[in-house]
Order: C-alpha cells, then structure tokens, then sequence
C-alpha cells in the first residue's frame, strides 16, 4: 500500500458519532493517533439526513450531503473520512446523483445558491470509509507493525450492515478485482483485523440488514432480524462481532437486550467497533477507546483474551 | 407483459363446494374447487403516474416483473406478503384496490437496499416501496405509520437546526406513537451503562440539554429547504389530485 495516503483528511463524524456513536468517535480519533494519520473536521457541518430525510424528499437528501461536501472543498480537501456507515453512503449516493441526474444537479445549485454558500459540483471530492482510511494508508503491514496485544484467540464475526455495500452503482471502485473491496462478500475488516492478529470466523450474514432503519418504528422486527444475527454470530464460534458503523452497532445491542426481555432469547456474544478492537491491539486501553461507553458489557472478554 | 400474479387468487375467491354431482359424478370437494369470475371496474389509469410523482418512485416504468426484488427481500423472508414485485405490478396495472389490502404492510420496508441491488432494470424498489407508503397516507387509507412519525420528527429537527439530538428526536417519536419511555427492555439498557460510567452518561445528558447541537448560520439554508418543501407538496397535491377531491 502507498505509505502517506489519506496522510491528512477531512473528517465528517456525524450526528450519530456525537451521541450514542460516541465511542466510535473516540476510538476512530485514537487509532487515527496512533498511526499518525491526521483528521481535520468538517467545519460546521450538518447532518447528512441518515435514513430518514429522504422519505421526506430525496432531493433535500442530496442537498445535506453536497453541503459538507462543499465545505471539503472549501477546506482544501479533495478527501473526506465518514466512519458512519449512514453518513457515507449519502455523501456517495450524492456523489453519484449529482453526476447522473441533472434534476438533483439543479436543486442542490438552487438550495445552495440560495443559502449563500458554495455549490459543490461532482467530481472534487472522495468520500471514503474509515475501513478506506486505514486500509490505503498504512494498510495491514502498517497495523502488524504496530501490534502490542495481538487480537490472538479473538474469534471475530465480521458485519458490515446494508449501506456500506448498497447499492452497487453508487460505489465505482468497489468490485474492481484484487485489492479492492467487494460488495458481496466486504472483507476490508476483516483483513484489517486479521493482521492485529484476530481469528475471523466465517460469517454468512456480514450485509444482511438489521432492520436499523425501523429499530423504534417496528422493534420486532428489528428485533428479529438482529437475534439472527446475533445467534448465527454464536452459531459460527464468534466471540465479538465487530461493526464499522454507529447504527448498526447500536441497533445489536439495542436488540441484544430486547431479545432477551421481550422475547427470552439470551445471547452471549458481544459487540465491539473495529477501531475498539484495532486501538487495544495497538496498545491502547479500553477507556482510551470508549469500551465503557459501549451498551454491550464486554469488559470480562477483554480482560480474559488479556487485551487490557 | 407482466407474469400474472398467483396470489392475486386470495382465498375468498376460491369457490368449493361440498357436495355436487355433475352428470352422475360426484365432484365433492376439491375436484370442484373454481375460482369466481370477476371483473375490475375500477381502475386508476394514474396510478402509475402518482406513484412515479412521488420521491423514489420516478422509475418504476422501467421493472420487467423479474422478481429478483421480492426473492433479495429482507422483509419477504420474514413475512412472505411483503412482496415489493407484486406491487409494483398492481400499481402499473392500476389495480388501486388490491394494493390497498396491504397498507398495513407495505411500510415495514427496513431500506435495506437488496432489491435496489439486484434489480435489473434500475427500478429502485426500494424508493418505490417508500413512496408507495407515502401515497397510502396522503390518499387516505391509513394513518401516519410509526416509521413516517419518526421520519417527520427528524427531518423536522435537520431542516430547523442542521444537526439532529438523538435524545430529543427519541422523545418527541415516543410521545407521538404514545410509547411509554418506561419499557422493561429500554431500561435494563439504560441502567446497565449508568451503572459502568454514571458520570459519562450524566455527562451526555446533560450536554443534550444544555448545548443543543445546531449547524451555525444555517436560517438560509432552512428556509431555502422550506421553500423548497411546499413547492413540493403542491406539485405532489396536483399530482395525485387531492385538491381536486370532490370537486367534480
Ligand atoms: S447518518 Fe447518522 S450520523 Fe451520519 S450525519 Fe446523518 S444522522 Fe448523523
Ligand atoms: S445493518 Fe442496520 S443499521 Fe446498518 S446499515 Fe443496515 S439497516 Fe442500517
Ligand atoms: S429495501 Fe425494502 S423492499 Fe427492498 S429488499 Fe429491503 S426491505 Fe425489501
Ligand atoms: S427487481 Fe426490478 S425489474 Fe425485477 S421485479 Fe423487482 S423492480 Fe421489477
């Protein structure tokens, strides 16, 4: 991997990572540290609308998503980092619409124009993943090099959620052969974990939904579709599942203890972000990276693979 | 053309009967099952149009009835009457009164993106499935569905303030579909984290109340939104014709 990439990139947190994502933001700004990778955040940025603007109208969807963008550009950034799943998939469905389709080309020029600021035009910036960010940059050799507790015995179920991967067209360079990511069967996590020394299992279900679009409007089926989840994690001799997203990892362990409760199904799996997992095999604690802020209690795991 | 729909064979429309002999043979049973003759007076030509009107739905022209949508479904394979190609198949057709039957289900689309994924002809089902529920409420046939209130309060609060506050967004959904706060489930969640770290929860609470997130200078950028919105909603009106109701 080319050493120095995404040396210094525009951050785009999001609401999520300020509230109950907050130990993803913690731990993603803590790996970023380690590596020596700098983020420079978005200044005044707004919510990007997640999943829920665009029932409203697509369109304004567009528009949230190509105003922080402009506000990369501004910046002087042609790179912008968003490690909520929600939050990039919309900067790259903006991306695309307003490289394909002239009618969100025009509102956005309108709102933008409208509210005084720069009117972001496809094709200036790159929104990338936070799995991206490490990956291109120091890449697995970087993340071996710097192991102090290796993930070693760490059995790790790999979930990447729905809008990481979909839907295809609005992520062309994934599904470009070797090297690059791929939609069907996402393994940019797992690589990055495996190379801190973590056992991934073989995991079915790592883009299957968890109904976080409905976790309070329909919680048993959002509850249903995360049991599955969890139990299959189990099935497979997963100790952890690692997420890459705020809204899937809460929705897990939202509905881990709503499993339980309402419907007396325990599981016993627990949930962890990847930068959770990657910082403490850097050496980091788990206060360093936000383990305490976590719902999901998995405090007595990491003591015992001797990770803190 | 489209496949013809097999469920559209719904069981009231199964006539059997128990006992019936035709030219000395008895037929009891299912021998004799037949399905009732029928005819559908009551098409909407526009159905298709009104759908496509709406945000999400401008494609579903394109869909050849393959079925990938409904097979990739997540919500098809806990519930197999959810089913996104049956419906898009009824709203081209017109079929308003078939489609109808299902509006207690059709917003539990989870925007999961697996049809949109493996759909052939870039319909977008899953916009369809969407403006599909929106077109439900605005013509009527059911309430504002829980997920449409939660989409309403949080897009409320983005196009007021820029951000959104998690917990205030939470409130406001709960108390809107008269949900106690006080679930068993909600609290052993709650209680388990102030438990571990009581003063970061704390913390984070009373941030939420004290500095209420928001986007600086962000008046322009609300009320180029809002502008925007009622523009929208009139040419929606228009399109499905509901200022028109009853004036004819
Ligand atoms: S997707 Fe989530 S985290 Fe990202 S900006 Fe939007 S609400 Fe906020
Ligand atoms: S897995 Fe769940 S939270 Fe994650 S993207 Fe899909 S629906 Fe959203
Ligand atoms: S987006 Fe909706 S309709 Fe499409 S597959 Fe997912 S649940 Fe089914
Ligand atoms: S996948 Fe696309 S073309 Fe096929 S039935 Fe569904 S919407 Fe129609």
């Amino acid at each position: 991997m080319a050493e120095g990439k995404h040396k210094k990139v525009a951050y785009y947190p999001g609401c999520a990572l300020e509230g109950t994502g907050h130990a993803y933001n913690r731990s993603t700004k803590a790996v970023g540290k380690k590596l020596g990778l700098d983020l420079v955040e978005l200044e005044n940025w707004n919510c990007c609308g997640a999943m829920e603007v665009k029932n409203v109208d697509p369109k304004i969807q567009t528009y949230l998503s190509a105003r922080n963008l402009s506000i990369a550009e501004d910046m002087g950034f042609d790179t912008v980092m968003a490690p909520c799943n929600g939050c990039y998939h919309n900067l790259k469905k903006a991306e695309y619409d307003l490289e394909h389709d002239g009618k969100s080309v025009e509102v956005n020029a309108r709102l933008s124009s409208k509210a005084g600021h720069t009117t972001y035009e496809a094709g200036k910036v790159e929104t990338i993943h936070a799995l991206d960010w490490i990956k291109d940059s120091v890449g697995e050799e970087g993340i071996t090099e710097r192991v102090k507790n290796s993930l070693k015995g760490l059995k790790v179920a790999n979930y990447y959620g729905c809008m990481y991967t979909r839907p295809r067209h609005i992520f062309p360079e994934k599904d470009k052969g070797p090297g690059s990511e791929s939609t069907s069967k996402p393994h940019f996590m797992d690589d990055l974990l495996a190379a801190a020394g973590a056992e991934n299992v073989e995991y079915p279900l790592k883009t299957a939904c968890c109904g976080g679009a409905h976790s309070l409007s329909d919680s048993d089926t959002s509850t249903k579709l995360v049991l599955n989840l969890l139990e299959t994690a189990e099935a497979c001799g997963a100790d952890v599942i690692a997420t890459e997203c705020p809204t899937c990892h809460t929705g897990l362990e939202m509905h881990q203890v709503r499993a339980e409760k309402v419907l007396g199904r325990k599981t016993n799996v627990k949930v962890l972000y990847f930068t959770q997992l990657l910082g403490m095999a850097m050496g980091l604690s788990p206060n360093e990276v936000g383990v305490n802020e976590n719902f999901s209690d998995s405090r007595d795991l990491i003591k015992e693979k001797g990770l803190a | 053309m489209p496949i013809h729909e097999k469920s559209l064979i719904r069981p009231e429309n199964l006539v059997e009967h128990e006992e019936l002999v035709i030219d000395g043979v008895d037929v009891s049973g299912h021998w004799s099952t037949f399905i009732e003759g029928r005819s559908v007076p009551d098409y909407n030509e526009d159905l298709q149009e009104e759908i496509a009107a709406l945000g999400g739905g401008e494609n579903i022209h394109r869909c050849w009835q393959c079925g990938s949508c409904t097979n990739a479904c997540t919500v098809n394979a806990i519930n197999p009457d959810f089913n996104p190609r049956f419906w898009i198949y009824l709203i081209r057709m017109g079929l308003e009164e078939e489609l109808v039957r299902d509006r207690e289900i059709i917003w539990q689309c989870v925007s999961c993106n697996k049809c949109t994924y493996a759909c052939p002809r870039d319909v977008n089902p899953e916009g369809v499935m969407k403006a599909t529920a929106h077109w439900l409420e605005l013509k009527g046939y059911t309430e504002t569905k829980p997920s449409m209130v939660f989409d309403e309060e949080f897009s409320h609060q983005v196009f007021e303030t820029g951000k959104i506050e998690e917990a205030k967004v939470l409130q406001k959904f709960f108390k809107r579909t008269n949900q106690p706060l006080t679930q068993p489930w909600l609290i052993q969640l709650v209680s388990g984290l102030v438990k571990r770290f009581p003063v970061f929860y704390l913390m984070k609470l009373g941030f939420a109340t004290v500095f209420h997130p928001r986007t600086r200078n962000w008046d322009r950028s609300r009320d180029a939104i809002k502008e925007y919105v009622d523009e929208r909603n009139a040419e929606i009106h228009k399109a499905l014709k509901l200022d028109a109701k009853g004036a004819d």
